[in-house]
């Protein structure tokens, strides 16, 4: 009558993660009113989701639309609750998975400063180039450059900018846009 | 037509063009136009609490039972975070709930002034949506989106924050009716035909299926539990529910199985553990009902009808999901199994029966009686003999007296059952019990209470009192948090840490200072005078029933455990039951 007791190694709030997790890009068409940006940083904090990077602006002034830029590591499962407590959001027109509807486009914008002299700065230079790099602004022992990119061209640049004086960085974080002629 | 008025006669207009009777609040600075345009008028009753938090727990129980939006009138600052518990509780239950909250003067927000707090930020989390309304011309329309937001979808709590500077100024009101083209919110409420087929002939096909019902058939008003009724009489199939479901299907119906869960009965968590076919109408796979969820249900074909896309495959996967509103849903079921079938599959469930029988048999609730003390489920027993004719509202507390209401209390109605089930607020049932005697001032209202919960929210009695509300509240008095004896027992050695309920008030003379009635029985020969006496009192009762202390609620299925490894009351040695992993799960 009473089933078997028998001590069982699972336990029963915290099953398996299904999947490994993912890199994901998705893109938030949202209400640009206040407090927007902490209702959706809340929602990740509060549901224990990562968020990698995350950017906002407005987009369509006049209807008072911004796009947000998401780019978070999760379980396919996981990814799916993401989206779908995204969307309960009173809010939130329209959430996308740019990663997972297919190809889209990813660009994020990076300052750099270095600093070094002789040898250095030449070499800084020619890197700078070869990255297409702009030189924003320039002192005899320091630049600042303009990087745009994918995020792991910004990885790269910075990394080879660390032995020549890289001094600090600061990004934009993630935009990204779907190709082709649909729109969101 | 737009009609000028100030910010506080709009909030006044807008709750009258909302069809809203009554409202629970405390006032305070911040909300003080707005009381003055209370006063000026009597369409809208105003109930005066005695906290905040048992405003939101009245407006919960309001809301409850009678499928409309609570509402509820706070201060800034002590009444907006007062109120922050029952914002939660309402979040958690998917109740419908509109919380107007003061707000400092604009200019001073942010200056730390007298009686700021930050109640956008602070609610942010815990409502369904929140507004700060900053300009006038924003209040008409926030004030009338917030009920829809509230009441429509899956239903949940809203603030609006006013600040006071807002309530003294001119505006041009205008009455809102038309959300359905809302420009970012739209709830789907129209199931997706083909897969309510597809669902139909998989309900064809099963050999085991079961109905696990949950709060949302509340939810979507009282249609969805006709609709249930017919679904169920048509294809013959056993129906279990969730605590927040109780109600919606009749539970003395023979295809009932009684509650599912961690205290649920034996049968209803083996059928929902051997089916092939389960169909999930507006529940949400909660911790409490799935147990070990690698082990759940291991095989059995789900079907899950939600409103809430983001209540599919959260916990469990699902093969066949439906979005929509579970009444509409369950119509069309109905309409298209009466298309495909003319008949129960009576014969081809027989052997479905037969097993379920089996665990019927087990007769998990079966307790043992005593002559010399009240066992808390005789209580209820004898408390639901005493009203069976009536039509009455249960309200509970949290612990293990709640868990005895559901189990031993049977619901033949839906929306006659007030309970905190997803945050687990102690102190709720008292409130509710109040708001639910303002909605139907001429039924049958009894909170089932411990001890130590009704303390909580103790002062709502006077509230009672106050407006002549003859709530009766039933305290089952073991001297103990029964709920966390019970887990001390199983899991730490039975070291009662701080679980005894010390220094108790007298509860009869409590109640005479307030001034109602106070009742005290301890002898099982004398209950049921004792409770005719409390049901023949014209006004608020509280009634003292002293219960054996050391009592355990069970069935159980301790934590990290299968639904088919439940303990029952007779197993010996509870102590060892739960393993280390466990324990650590509550
Ligand atoms: C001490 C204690 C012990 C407990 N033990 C148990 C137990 O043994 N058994 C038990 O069942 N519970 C128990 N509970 C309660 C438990 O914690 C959950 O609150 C409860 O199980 C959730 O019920 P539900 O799944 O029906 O969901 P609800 O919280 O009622 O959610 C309703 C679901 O329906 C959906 N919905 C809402 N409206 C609609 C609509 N119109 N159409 C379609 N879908 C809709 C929602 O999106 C949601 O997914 C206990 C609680 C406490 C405090
Ligand atoms: C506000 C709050 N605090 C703490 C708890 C944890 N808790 C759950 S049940 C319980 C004991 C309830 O005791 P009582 O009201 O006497 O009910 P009993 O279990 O004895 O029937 C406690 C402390 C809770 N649910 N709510
Ligand atoms: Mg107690």
């Amino acid at each position: 009558m009473n089933a078997q007791l028998r001590a069982s190694g699972s336990v029963y709030f915290v099953p398996p993660e299904a999947g490994a997790p993912e890199r994901h890009t998705l893109t938030v068409l949202v209400d640009n009113e206040p407090g927007i940006l902490a209702r959706i940083a809340g929602l990740f904090s509060a549901r224990g989701f990562n968020i990698d990077s995350l950017t906002v602006s407005e987009t369509e002034h006049e209807k008072g639309l911004s796009r947000i830029t998401i780019v978070t590591v999760a379980s396919p499962k996981t990814l799916m609750q993401i989206k779908m407590q995204l969307e309960r959001l009173v809010p939130v027109h329209k959430v996308h998975d740019l990663t997972a509807e297919g190809s889209s486009l990813e660009r994020e914008l990076a300052l750099v400063k270095v600093a070094g002299t002789g040898e250095n700065r030449v070499e800084t230079l020619r890197i700078a180039d070869a990255f297409r790099a702009q030189v924003v602004d320039a002192s005899t022992e320091s630049f600042v450059f303009e990087i745009t990119g994918k995020s792991s061209k910004i990885e790269q640049f910075i990394a080879l900018m660390v032995p020549l004086g890289l001094v600090e960085v600061v990004r934009t974080g993630l935009a990204a846009i779907s190709r082709g002629a649909e729109g969101m | 037509m737009a009609e000028q008025m100030t910010g506080a006669e709009m909030v006044v207009q807008a709750l009258r063009d909302q069809g809203v009777r009554h409202l629970f609040g405390y006032p305070g600075g911040a909300v003080l136009p707005i009381y003055d345009a209370i006063f000026q008028q009597d369409e809208v009753e105003h109930i005066l609490v005695r906290h905040e938090q048992g405003a939101t727990h009245m407006a919960e129980g309001y809301a409850r039972s009678t499928g409309k939006v609570g509402v509820v009138l706070v201060t800034s600052g002590p009444g907006a975070t007062n109120a922050v518990t029952g914002l939660t509780d309402a979040l958690l239950d998917s109740i419908p709930m509109v919380v107007i909250t003061g707000q400092v003067a604009t200019p001073l927000i942010g200056s730390d002034a007298f009686q700021e707090c930050d109640t956008v930020g602070i609610t942010r989390n815990c409502t369904k949506h929140n507004y700060l309304v900053k300009d006038i011309r924003d209040l008409p329309r926030v004030l009338h989106e917030a009920f829809y937001i509230a009441g429509s979808g899956r239903p949940g709590p809203v603030v609006i924050d006013i600040p006071k500077d807002v309530q003294f100024a001119l505006g041009d009101y205008y009455h809102l009716t038309n959300f359905d083209s809302h420009k970012s919110y739209k709830p789907q409420v129209d199931g997706d035909l083909d897969a309510i087929e597809a669902a139909v002939d998989l309900m064809l096909k099963a050999e085991k299926p079961v109905f696990y019902t949950g709060g949302g058939v509340i939810n979507s008003g009282p249609e969805a539990s006709e609709n249930l009724r017919e679904l169920a009489e048509l294809t013959g199939f056993p129906v279990t529910s969730t605590l927040m479901g109780l109600g919606a299907f009749p539970a003395s119906n023979p295809q009932w199985l009684g509650m599912l869960g961690m205290h649920g009965t034996y049968e209803a968590n083996m059928a929902m553990h051997d089916c092939d076919l389960m169909i999930n109408i507006g529940a949400r796979f909660d911790d409490r009902i799935t147990g070990r969820i690698d082990a759940f249900s291991p095989n059995s074909t789900k079907i899950h009808v939600d409103i809430d896309p983001s209540s599919i495959n959260k916990n469990v996967v699902i093969d066949l999901p439906i979005i929509g509103d579970c009444g509409r849903v369950l119509e069309e079921m109905v309409r298209i199994w009466r298309s495909k079938s003319n008949q129960p599959r009576t014969e081809a469930l027989a052997p479905w029966f037969e097993e379920i029988g089996k665990w019927r048999a087990v007769k998990s609730l079966a307790y043992k009686g005593s002559d010399e003390v009240i066992k808390p489920q005789y209580a209820i027993e004898r408390l639901r003999e005493a009203v069976k004719d009536r039509d009455v509202y249960i309200t509970t507390e949290v612990g293990q007296h709640q868990m005895w209401a559901a189990q031993y209390f049977p619901f033949e109605q839906p929306n006659r059952w007030m309970t905190s089930g997803g945050l687990g607020t102690m102190g709720y049932g008292l409130p509710a019990a109040v708001g639910v005697q303002v909605a139907h001032p001429d039924a049958l209202v009894i909170d089932i209470a411990g001890e130590a919960s009704v303390q909580m929210t103790m002062q709502e009695f006077s509230t009672a009192i106050q407006y002549k509300l003859p709530i009766k509240v039933f305290i089952l008095n073991n001297e103990y948090m029964g709920m966390v004896r019970q887990w001390q027992e199983l899991l730490h050695g039975g070291r009662y840490s701080q679980s005894y309920s010390e220094s108790l008030p007298d509860f009869v003379k409590l109640a005479e200072a307030f001034g109602g009635k106070g009742i005290r029985c301890e002898d099982p020969g004398k209950l049921d005078a004792a409770i005719k006496e409390m049901l023949d009192y014209d006004g608020p009762v509280l009634f003292d029933c002293r219960v054996t202390k050391e009592e355990n609620c069970f069935p159980m299925i301790p934590s990290g455990k299968a639904h088919n490894e439940m303990i029952l009351a007779d197993s010996a040695d509870i102590g060892n039951v739960i393993d280390d992993r466990g324990k650590t799960l509550v």
